[in-house]
């Protein structure tokens, strides 16, 4: 399981879960599912025209990631923006197809871009993936005031000379290097299992950022790690395993947070009921 | 005249039976898509409806599975998946999205499984690809009568909820004093776009059939504010960006570099798309000018 081969698997498996679990954690704070969901999708189509012209899958996967989240941040300024990243979605996926019907051997391949492959990390691409990792994560660590403001209070954000489109076009650049680095392992169809169910699940447990932010890391590790392992042992894609922790984590969170709010009102039920104090004035 | 009609449209367009099929079950499902996309447009839904779409990867798989039509596996499975999501909530703005990924997470990781039986356990190659991407020209008539029934189907949840489902999209508080019920509205219109969803799957592919969802009836909300007018934009967009896809993939035979054909989804996307772009025009010459 952890011979020579599969060494470059789990490295980059756990770096992908470290940078998941961070940038998860605002695409949850912001609600920015949706876009979270078509950036590594539509990516899916650079890494098939990077295929196609014989070039690293990692450069096509991060070209397409980025036109993908610029286009979304530009598109939505002007109309719906879900409306915006639906399009801009489709249009690059629209776009995969064409370059997958022009490339002679594509099944396989373009199964394992989109669902995950295990065995599909080579020695050379541990270092990207590293430094794309440490990128994104500095880049967070960097935004972090700006991007917990715009996130929480927007108006408050524009009102301290912060603009929430830029912090958002930034944000947008992260999730696509994030993106492109988790793809080939995980796929294309399901890193957005691992960039939000962790965060939704940490979120639901404490109100605390940097706490909610470990926690999630954390998930994402052992969701990462077992479904490796898991999939190394049935020889089942990885992207079902990844899947379904992720909608575990995300129910285990909301059936916590149902029990401690329920609780919680037992407990004002319970307690005596206290002289009400009179106010003096 | 023959000449220039016959640039257009390659020899043997109109006698090729799977063009035949194409265009009138591409055609439907089109105007279906338009007509209930623009609920999923003006409910702020178009999450949900990739989601529904993606998660009827599933159904596809699932079916290939067990040997019975694409379809029904499309169907099925995105019907069961709006239900699912409006059960955890997708009707709550807030959070919603999030509970909308995570159904969406789920189902495409049952999908990966069933595709990985697929290729292991029945011998069907290229599942994935006629899954995902659709294949517009390999469409059997019979299924035909099918897709009336069920497009049929979904504009009928959407005629009959018609009044109530426009009040409670623009305001769904006045909707509820009006006597509306919300939720029951809610899950209706979901089902629909579901249906609208599988049947789009089954002709440009699954994971593409956003674009007729979501692309034509945005396009229309841009042209009319009229409820009414929308959905018949909607639906002649749609119609007309799936048409002169299936003409150009037919011409495109002949084209570069595989002499094989440019797949149809392309197309549809890449017209639903330029339509989007030519009706932000106005908008943007105006704000040029101003």
């Amino acid at each position: 399981m952890f011979s020579g081969y599969l060494l470059n698997t789990w490295t980059v498996a756990t770096i992908a879960a470290v940078v998941a679990g961070v940038v998860g954690f605002f695409i949850v704070l912001r609600g920015s599912a949706f876009v979270a969901d078509a950036v590594p999708q539509g990516a899916f189509a650079g890494a098939a025209g990077a295929s196609l012209l014989g070039i690293n899958t990692l450069i096509g996967l991060g070209v397409f990631a980025l036109i993908g989240a610029l286009g979304i941040g530009w598109l939505g300024r002007r109309g719906r923006h879900d409306v915006a990243t639906a399009l801009a979605l489709v249009v690059m996926l629209g776009l995969g197809a064409l370059f997958l019907s022009f490339s002679v051997e594509y099944a396989p391949e373009i199964y394992s871009l989109l669902f995950g492959e295990l065995f599909g990390v080579g020695t050379a691409e541990v270092a990207p993936v590293a430094v794309l990792g440490a990128v994104s994560v500095a880049a967070i660590i960097v935004m972090y005031r700006p991007l917990m403001l715009t996130s929480v209070m927007p108006e408050l954000g524009e009102a301290r000379g912060v603009s929430s489109y830029r912090i958002e076009m930034c944000f947008l650049v992260v999730v696509a290097l994030a993106t492109s680095m988790t793809l080939p392992v995980v796929g294309a169809l399901l890193i957005f299992s691992l960039m939000i169910g962790p965060p939704a699940a940490a979120r639901s447990v404490t109100n605390r950022p940097y706490l909610a932010m470990c926690l999630s890391v954390i998930i994402a590790l052992v969701t990462v790690w077992a479904a490796i392992a898991l999939s190394l042992m049935t020889n089942w894609p990885v992207g079902f395993f990844v899947g379904t922790f992720g909608a575990c984590c995300y129910a285990a969170g909301r059936g916590w947070a149902a029990w401690r709010r329920r609780r919680a009102v037992r407990d004002d039920m319970d307690r005596p009921l206290a002289p009400q104090p009179v106010s003096q004035n | 005249m023959s000449h220039v009609l016959s640039l257009i449209f390659a020899p043997g367009f109109f006698g090729s039976g799977p063009v035949q099929v194409a265009l009138v079950t591409g055609g439907i499902v089109a105007i279906v898509s338009g007509i209930v996309g623009t609920f999923a447009v003006l409910r702020g839904q178009s999450y949900a409806g990739h989601a529904l779409a993606d998660i009827s990867v599933t159904g596809g798989s699932g079916s290939f599975l067990v040997g019975i039509s694409p379809l029904w596996g499309f169907v099925g499975i995105s019907v069961l998946a709006a239900a699912v999501m409006d059960m955890i909530g997708v009707q709550r703005p807030r959070g919603r999205d999030l509970a909308t990924g995570i159904v969406r997470g789920a189902g495409l990781g049952l999908a990966a499984l069933f595709l990985y039986w697929d290729a292991t356990y029945t011998s069907t190659t290229g599942a994935t690809i006629t899954i995902l991407f659709g294949s517009m020209f390999t469409i059997s008539s019979s299924v035909i009568p099918v897709v009336v029934l069920l497009s049929l189907a979904a504009i009928g949840i959407v005629a009959t909820l018609y009044r109530p489902l426009l009040l409670s999209s623009v305001s769904a508080d006045l909707a509820y004093v009006r006597g509306v019920s919300v939720r029951l509205a809610g899950a209706l219109c979901l089902t629909a776009v579901a249906l609208a969803v599988a049947l789009s799957a089954l002709t440009i592919g699954a994971i593409l059939s956003t674009a007729l969802l979501v692309g034509p009836a945005a396009t229309a909300l841009r042209l009319t504010n009229k409820p009414g007018l929308v959905m018949i934009w909607a639906a002649i967009i749609g119609l007309a960006a799936t048409w002169l896809g299936v003409l150009l993939a037919f011409d495109s035979f002949y084209w570069p570099p595989a002499r094989q054909g440019w797949p149809v989804s392309f197309f549809v996307v890449a017209l639903v798309f330029a339509f989007y772009l030519l009706a932000q025009l106005p908008a943007l010459i105006r704000a040029r000018r101003a």
